[in-house]
């Protein structure tokens, strides 16, 4: 089958892989690069877990063609904590029970990030409005949303 | 035969291309990506353009010109199209806007499509290589299109006589149950003078609610005036049936919306 | 967290270290960085990827099947039949002496829902065992299908699983399983009133995040290592060891991290098939299900009707009770007979009430198989029962609450099943309740303990 050259950063790092034409971003960070942060769990576009952010937006891996990312930035959340210290938002849905199962967490922090890097001081309708396309079946959403107000008020905090 | 990605710089290319047998246009993928995750093997070729003139955006003279791969997000944030933010925002998820286009969104079988309903009833013009289609005309004969859609024209819309409602089960984000847009005209009295309804989920794809639109003509909105065009909102509708909602319930409520959206 | 001290003073410890305690959750640090290790994170060169021919119909006899067209395409490196499974039939609570084996690994000779699966389809890549799944011809004839519970209990509908002979699972208590005590006629005689209602409810899907499957790869020693996802680890195990006829000591099975179950990953589906792809490959197979598999496959909680009759006092004794259970439980048994008699134990409520009859049935449709999910067989049980508390209450002109203290089990108290109650403490919740949701009871109720009736 043919393979194509694709290219990009990930995480700050340079990636160069060899894929199949067609192949998604999440299989191609999964499978060939080995990030397994992306979950995939519904292919559709519905739950949100394979979330990435690729040059600053968020986007569904499943959906992205991993070719139509040559030359990108591409962060996800296993590049989050910096020097083993963990994000505010690692840290905040640790401390507030954020995580059940986990399958959705990676998903959930990188659509927190996108919101929290454009509105450090989101309300709570926007951070429910920035989580709405991502799918928890286990928490209830409540202690997620409280977690990502909590990184935000320790963001503003920091700035202060 | 597995999936395979073509790219060309030019629409024309593209349109070449897409006459191949299993070829299909790949905009933000929400679509066709889906689709082949699904298991779908009928298609095996995508076609995509990287023509930066897909994605623009121009207003001017009360005119909108919105490029093929503009996305649902560029249309939300978009300081001059306020009209239409609420139709984009009630697309996806805040990552699915970020990829979903508009030409995509003409393709989008209901419950999907609810960007295109408000187009329908902006009465918006489809423009391809092969010239350019109202917007109707161009939904009917969607399946047999082969021309990659290359922008969507429209006239800006007062934001007083433009509403658009969707209803999902799901809050802030959700599939849905139905989507209403409507186009009227109304006098300094508020009688409507012109109407135009577009329902989405109400058929596979968008569609007008005509009888329910002449019903309106010289009313007020007002429920005792706008009783008729209610009742006849259901004329000609074949409602979806998915695990959202029943075709009969779709049925049942769309008066009550209807009448909501008039109302507010 | 506030702990209440006044209750049970005499028989609680204090000075307890983790009980009241906020306490980090061990596996978030693996969650929140993304490192969790999930099955489908292992991955292994040469992994081939197991897609399954389902059945388009509820219920058909299979005339043939055709697998030469598949088995050319390319990238496939096997397809298997039922004739390829050691153990094709089988049921999972045969460990537990629940039998009879009733359920295909692969279809054979017949499809008994719409979704089973016939042919698994092993290919180097996931869009080739799409391709060459649809390149299986299955030639069916399409049988009369039964989706209701009563129309299959009725003489002459369409019989669902031939392992059975009749539509519903034989207990050896008989068609059903049967609470009897005291004389429940002789209750409804003497009842002030008598309520019968009827609740129902439809299949739930558990739908977690993560969809069922596993990967599986051959240690090279004729030993597979199962990476997986269920939440019946060693359950799974002995059931896979009857399947593919191999002992225990050949498989290796690593699991216990999740991505949400519910309840419902307990049913051995995914890893048999997988397993005996990879032994008869040699190479590392994964299977796992898709999204429309998971809402669409996998079992959900079982659809249920209760009929309850009720007999009650105008002073607020339950005197008799009658339930009628029934627990759809699909094509196939998996956890429903277990289910079905959860059902019986459960239905007389946390209420002590002389005269309880109970029968509950399990009942085989043309439908999904159901399962188990996060207390089958009582939650729907609990609905039905509290509604029904609710709804006598209202009928004698009983506030709901000082209803349910009149009717409490207390220890003590012996329950229809014949087991005396022990540690209730349900007057304590509801006494706690009262004041949270600021309901209040008479002054009598509140004085009330489960250890001394009439106090």
């Amino acid at each position: 089958m043919a393979k194509v050259p694709v290219q990009f950063t990930l995480n700050g790092s340079e990636k160069a892989e060899f894929i199949e034409s067609g192949t998604t971003l999440l299989h191609a960070l999964r499978d060939k690069i080995g990030d397994m942060s992306p979950k995939g769990a519904c292919h559709q576009g519905t739950c949100g877990a394979c979330s990435v952010i690729i040059d600053g937006e968020l986007r569904l891996s499943c959906l992205t063609l991993a070719e139509t990312c040559n030359g990108a930035a591409i962060r996800t959340t296993a590049g989050l904590a910096e020097g083993g210290v963990l994000h505010p938002l690692q840290r905040a849905f640790l401390d507030a029970f954020a995580t059940q199962c986990g399958f959705c967490t990676p998903g959930m922090i990188m659509a927190a990030k996108v919101l929290l890097d454009r509105t450090p001081n989101p309300s709570r309708e926007a951070v429910v409005e920035a989580l709405s396309g991502n799918i928890c079946r286990c928490t209830g959403y409540e202690p997620i949303i409280q977690a990502v107000l909590t990184a935000a008020r320790a963001n503003s905090q920091n700035a202060a | 035969m597995s999936l395979a990605l073509q790219t060309f710089s030019s629409v024309k290319d593209a349109n070449a291309a897409l006459q191949a047998a299993g070829t299909r246009y790949l905009g933000g993928g929400t679509l066709v990506v889906r689709a082949a995750n699904e298991g779908d093997v009928s298609v095996s070729r995508l076609v995509r353009v990287t023509d930066p003139g897909l994605s623009q955006i121009a207003v001017s003279g009360g005119k909108i010109r919105l490029g093929a791969s503009v996305t649902m997000a560029a249309i939300a944030r978009h300081p001059e199209l306020a009209a239409l933010a609420p139709a984009a925002r009630a697309v996806g998820g805040p990552a699915i806007r970020n990829m979903a286009t508009v030409g995509g969104n003409l393709f989008a079988p209901a419950p999907y499509g609810d960007f295109a309903v408000a187009l329908l009833a902006l009465d918006a013009t489809v423009v391809t290589e092969d010239g350019e289609l109202p917007i109707e005309t161009f939904l009917a004969g969607r399946d047999t299109s082969r021309a990659v859609v290359t922008a969507v024209s429209l006239s800006m819309p007062k934001t007083e006589s433009f509403r658009f409602l969707k209803i999902s089960r799901v809050k802030p984000k959700g599939i849905s149950v139905l989507s209403i847009a409507a186009l009227m005209q109304r006098t300094a009295d508020g009688t409507v003078t012109s109407a135009r309804i577009a329902l989405g989920c109400m058929a596979d794809r968008p569609m007008r609610a005509k009888a329910a639109e002449r019903a309106l003509l010289g009313c007020k909105l007002t429920p005792e005036e706008i009783a008729p065009a209610l009742a006849a909102a259901g004329e000609g509708i074949s409602p979806i049936t998915d695990p959202i909602a029943s075709a009969w319930y779709r049925a049942e409520v769309l008066p009550v919306h209807l009448g909501r959206l008039l109302l507010a | 967290m506030e702990l209440r001290k006044d209750y049970f003073a005499d028989v609680r410890k204090d000075g307890l270290n983790e009980i009241g305690q906020p306490r980090p959750r061990l596996d978030s640090p693996g969650h929140v960085t993304g490192k969790t290790a999930y099955f489908a994170d292992r991955n292994f060169p040469g992994m081939l990827h197991l897609k399954m021919v389902r059945s388009p119909h509820h219920h058909a006899r299979i005339r043939s099947i055709d697998t030469a067209e598949a088995e050319k395409h390319p990238g496939v490196v096997k397809v298997l039949t039922a004739r390829d499974v050691p153990h094709n039939v089988y049921t999972i609570l045969i460990l537990i002496q629940i039998g009879p084996e009733d359920e295909t690994v692969l279809a054979d000779g017949k499809v008994r829902w719409k979704g089973e699966a016939v042919v698994a389809v092993l290919a180097e890549t996931e869009r080739a065992a799409q391709e060459a799944a649809t390149k299986v011809k299955v030639d069916y004839e399409v049988l009369p299908a039964v989706f209701d519970m009563e129309e299959a209990l009725k003489p002459g509908a369409p019989l669902v699983n031939e392992y059975h002979g009749q539509n519903y699972y034989l207990y050896d208590s008989g068609e059903c399983r049967k609470v009897r005590f005291g004389d429940v006629e002789a209750g409804f005689a003497q009842a002030d009133h008598i309520l019968e209602q009827t609740y129902q409810s439809s299949p739930i899907e558990h739908a977690p995040t993560e969809t069922t499957g596993c990967v599986v790869a051959p240690e090279g020693n004729d030993r597979f290592t199962c990476y997986t996802n269920t939440q019946a680890m060693f359950f799974t195990l002995d059931n896979t060891s009857i399947i593919l006829q191999m002992p225990g000591s050949k498989l290796h099975f690593v699991g216990g991290t999740v991505g949400g179950g519910f309840g419902g990953k307990v049913d051995v589906i995914v890893e048999p098939i997988a397993i005996l792809g990879a032994k008869l490959t040699g190479r590392p197979v994964c299977f796992i299900y898709s999204r429309e598999e998971e809402m669409q496959i996998s079992s959900p909680r079982a659809a249920e009707k209760v009929v309850i009759k009720d007999g009650v006092m105008k002073d607020g004794r339950i005197v008799a009770r009658k339930v009628t259970g029934y627990t759809d439980a699909g094509a196939y048994s998996r956890h429903s007979p277990y289910g079905a008699q959860k059902g019986a134990a459960h239905y007389p409520g946390p209420y002590t009430i002389p005269n309880v009859w109970i029968d509950t049935y399990c009942v085989y449709t043309n439908r999904t198989p159901s399962s188990a999910m996060r207390g089958f067989g009582v939650t729907i049980g609990d609905f039905a029962l509290e509604v029904q508390m609710d709804k006598l209450a209202r009928l004698i002109g009983m506030d709901p609450l000082e209803f349910r203290f009149i009717n409490a089990y207390r220890d003590g108290d012996m329950k229809a099943h014949r087991q005396p109650t022990e540690g209730a403490a349900l007057i304590e919740c509801m006494q706690e309740a009262s004041r949270a949701a600021n309901w209040p009871v008479a002054e009598k109720y509140m004085a009330m303990s489960s250890y001394r009736k009439g106090a």
